[in-house]
């Protein structure tokens, strides 16, 4: 079992290394210049040239990006161009919005997806199994902006239960974690209905209810134990997913989370914050992907290596 | 007798009737306004902060020696008690006003001037705005960083600043009113380093009280603002992060007051149109141009007949529509709040027969083929399509180039890349509301190098001339002539049309019911979107 975590472990460093170096070449091969955009209007070409040595920019790439690597060993994200913030700061002071989002969405994702897919794979083939998937069908393609608009349209600005946006407590929570569990619940409704269906087909589910198991217990005790492993290795990308790519329902809602800053970041190519952010979210990959590694054994105990 | 009481009946009516309230300062003092934005602030750090967003936010925690009159481009004395300038234009010497306080409590004095614009001018500052000095004596040797103080700026006393420039320039006084010649106090800028865009210290009119990075900024009055009857507000609120539909259908149910972004384009023009918000939207003029840029050096732009041609083929009624009337159409480089601005010129009609027949004069009866380039943000495809239509009915046949904004930018600071360019998304705003600031950057000779932004490279060397000679009237009784030169000379360039001025963008500032003001506060054209220091609410 050590041995197992300790290889995961090492080959998510080579993981995370590569993505950085993939993330270190796309932003040295945006068509713009960032110290243009840093130096305004009115510099001079000496003044572009000054600013381009003194953040090291004018040194060869392999250079530039082993010296990266250097300050990253060291804990030191470098600063901002555009912000001058230290760039970990910035990611720390959004992380407990990123944070709680993540919790909220994958709440309502589980919330919604799991028992619609159970539901539609015990009556598979009837109208209930379609009306379910065709529910699905539309929460994944809902574009997040049309749904979140909506949401906040009847229920914060119509019905005033919620508020309209802003950061704070559960009811500012709410909504933006639906919308975000509209669109997971229906990738999650949809795994769980096939990975169910297999299941159901499986020769102990036969005998179980040859032994005269209630449908009910069959589903949910002897079926929904095995079933729900690919689910919960999808919640492990989820965690990752989260952590960067939730720009959408962040900037309808107001959401101070990381998604914002990425996205703010990347219109000003603020290089050093584009790196820390990415950085963060494949970590944040590497370890959802880890705990359910971790998990999933629990579930299973065919998992269980010994 | 009688004619005595008309007299008194008349004076009493007109004591009544006065705006006393606007002689004595307008409007109570208190409350505080809640203004959304979409994108973080990324700095308040006057010499670092240069988009329309954070530079009015500068300018209400800052002060610097000039200032504009609220809602006006007429320049004003602000930390400057008085000024003088020498015969040559070459000596200004600036009194301090006494007993201005940064917001830590120190008394402001003559030192900190020389030490702010000198920290903007050095490199290592990082500074968009060091280029604008130049003409500060030394300025050079700061550049090259072989020093770090300005041989140009001398403080005889606590009391006094004197600059001397290496030559004469009338736009001097704006660039002292410019956010990155504002006052920072030395030891705040020490202590804080590189984050001191993220605690700013100044000497304005509100002081920063929290900041929730990525959520909100928080501000508070400065009580010993050398201003006593401003600011009017007791706090100022912006909620950052903030979607424009979202922050109007708050603003619709009264938990916002300003749409620091403005009306949303998709509700436009339901919003403008609905009588329930007439009072509540103010519109006013932007110190901007939109124009395409015809390269007066590759063919066949280099003849003026064909530019011309261009000017009268491009139907800018109709591209206004495009942008839902958002703006006016013109006729000159110079927006018409723009000092200089001249409301007599008629420009180039729209009248694509007579631009044929000035094709067939230049050589081209069956028009040509060429490239406009345009940036990929709508609606600045729609336009450029718009202008390809009119285009081809004089049978020009243009490829539209539909790029990034960098790509756009660098082939226009090419010689030999881009034919022609419509501006939209990337034009030109005016740094500060003097003429001078539409000519030599994008117009003038200076700015047709590599990397420049004269896109045109239209370089002439009478108007040149010109040029130099009213940005050398710095004596303040000039004032008046030297604008009128700079109309002149923009007229003159509309002779050789290196450009078609397609529109002036128009702003919309939208408010809550509470917020009042001059209409001219909500749409300052120095301060974008509001003069926070001058508006005040009502509950």
């Amino acid at each position: 079992m050590f041995l197992f975590l300790a290889k995961r472990f090492g080959a998510s460093g080579l993981i995370v290394i590569g993505i950085t170096f993939i993330t270190f070449l796309l932003s040295y091969f945006i068509p713009a210049d960032p110290v243009r955009m840093l130096a305004g209007r009115s510099a001079t070409q000496e003044t572009v040239e000054s600013i381009r040595h003194q953040l090291g920019l004018d040194q060869p790439l392999p250079v530039q990006y082993l010296k990266y690597l250097g300050r990253l060993v060291q804990g030191d994200l470098g600063r901002s161009y555009k912000q001058k913030t230290q760039v970990a700061e910035l990611i720390a002071s959004r992380m407990p919005a990123t944070l709680k989002l993540l919790v909220g969405a994958i709440f309502f994702e589980v919330l919604f997806g799991i028992p619609a897919g159970i539901f539609a794979a015990s009556r598979r083939g009837r109208k209930a199994d379609n009306l379910a998937m065709i529910a699905s069908f539309v929460g994944v393609s809902a574009p997040q902006f049309v749904v979140g608009l909506l949401l906040l349209w009847v229920f914060a600005y119509k019905m005033a239960l919620y508020p309209l946006g802003g950061y704070g407590g559960l009811s500012h929570l709410i909504l933006p974690a639906v919308t975000l569990g509209i669109t997971g619940g229906g990738w999650y409704s949809r795994m769980m209905r096939s990975s169910m269906v297999d299941v159901l087909q499986q020769d102990y589910i036969r005998t179980a209810r040859a032994k005269g198991v209630r449908e009910s217990a069959v589903v949910l005790v002897h079926g929904l134990r095995n079933a729900v492993l690919p689910v919960i290795a999808m919640i492990g990308m989820d965690i990752g997913f989260f952590m960067s790519w939730t720009v959408v329902v962040e900037s309808v809602y107001g959401w101070p989370g990381i998604g914002q800053l990425t996205w703010q970041s990347i219109q000003v190519i603020d290089t050093p914050v584009i790196m820390g952010v990415t950085l963060v979210a494949a970590l944040a990959i590497v370890i959802g992907n880890f705990m359910a590694d971790l998990i999933m054994p629990l579930i299973d105990p065919r998992l269980r290596v010994r | 007798m009688q004619r005595n009481w008309i007299v008194l009946v008349l004076l009493v009516g007109f004591i009544m009737t006065w705006p006393w309230s606007a002689v004595a300062g307008e409007g109570k003092k208190g409350g505080t306004i809640t203004i959304t934005y979409k994108d973080d602030v990324v700095t308040l750090d006057p010499a670092i902060g240069y988009d329309w967003q954070n530079w009015s936010m500068i300018k209400s925690l800052f002060s610097g020696l000039m200032d504009y009159e609220p809602g006006t481009t007429a320049l004003t004395p602000d930390l400057a008690e008085s000024y003088s300038v020498s015969d040559d234009g070459l000596i200004y010497t600036f009194k301090l006003r006494s007993g201005v306080k940064f917001h830590n409590g120190r008394e402001l004095v003559a030192s900190d001037v020389k030490y702010s614009i000198e920290r903007t001018v050095n490199p290592e500052t990082q500074s968009p705005g060091q280029g604008f000095y130049n003409m500060i004596k030394g300025f050079d040797d700061v550049v090259a960083g072989k020093t770090e103080r300005l041989e140009g700026i001398e403080t005889s006393d606590e009391q006094t600043v004197v600059f001397e420039l290496s030559r004469p320039d009338a736009t001097f006084l704006h660039l002292l009113a410019l956010n990155f010649a504002f006052i920072v106090p030395k030891e705040e800028v020490e202590k804080w380093g590189a984050d001191f865009g993220k605690h700013p210290v100044g000497s304005g009119a509100f002081k920063l009280k929290e900041w929730k990075l990525g959520q909100s900024i928080e501000w508070v009055r400065n009580p010993d603002y050398h201003f006593p009857d401003r600011p009017k507000l007791d706090g100022v609120i912006f909620e950052i992060g903030q979607e424009p539909t979202v922050a109007l259908m708050r603003l619709q149910r009264g938990e916002v007051d300003i749409l620091g972004d403005g009306i949303p384009p998709a509700r436009f023009v339901q919003i403008k149109n609905d009588p329930k918000y007439k009072d509540q939207i103010v519109e006013g003029g932007q110190l901007h141009t939109g124009y395409v840029t015809m390269n007066v050096r590759m063919e066949p732009f280099d003849d003026a007949r064909v530019r011309k041609a261009v000017n009268m083929a491009i139907n800018k009624d109709r591209v206004v529509k495009i942008i839902n009337n958002r703006a006016v159409v013109a006729n000159q480089p110079l927006p018409p709040a723009m000092p200089g601005y001249d409301p007599d010129y008629e420009g180039y009609p729209y009248d694509p027969e007579q631009a044929k027949d000035l094709l067939a004069e230049a050589g081209y009866p069956d028009g040509f083929e060429t490239e406009l380039w345009t940036m990929n943000v709508d609606p600045n495809p729609r336009i450029a399509q718009s202008m390809q239509q009119n285009l081809a009915a004089i049978g020009i046949k243009a490829d539209i180039l539909n790029q990034s904004q960098g790509p756009v930018i660098a082939a226009g600071g090419e010689p030999d890349q881009a034919p022609m360019i419509w501006s939209g998304g990337m034009a030109w705003i005016a740094d500060y509301p003097d003429p001078s600031n539409f000519y030599g950057p994008i117009l003038g000779c200076g700015g047709a190098v590599k990397g420049g932004w004269n896109w045109a490279w239209y370089c002439n060397e009478e108007i040149e001339k010109m040029a130099t000679k009213a940005d050398s009237m710095s004596d303040p009784a000039q004032a008046e002539k030297r604008i009128d030169l700079w109309r002149e000379i923009f007229i003159k360039i509309m002779d050789d049309a290196p450009w078609a001025p397609i529109f002036n963008e128009q702003r919309f500032t939208m408010h809550s019911p509470r917020v009042k003001g001059k209409p001219s506060y909500f749409v300052d054209p120095v301060h974008i979107p509001i003069n926070y220091e001058n508006i005040y609410v009502e509950d």
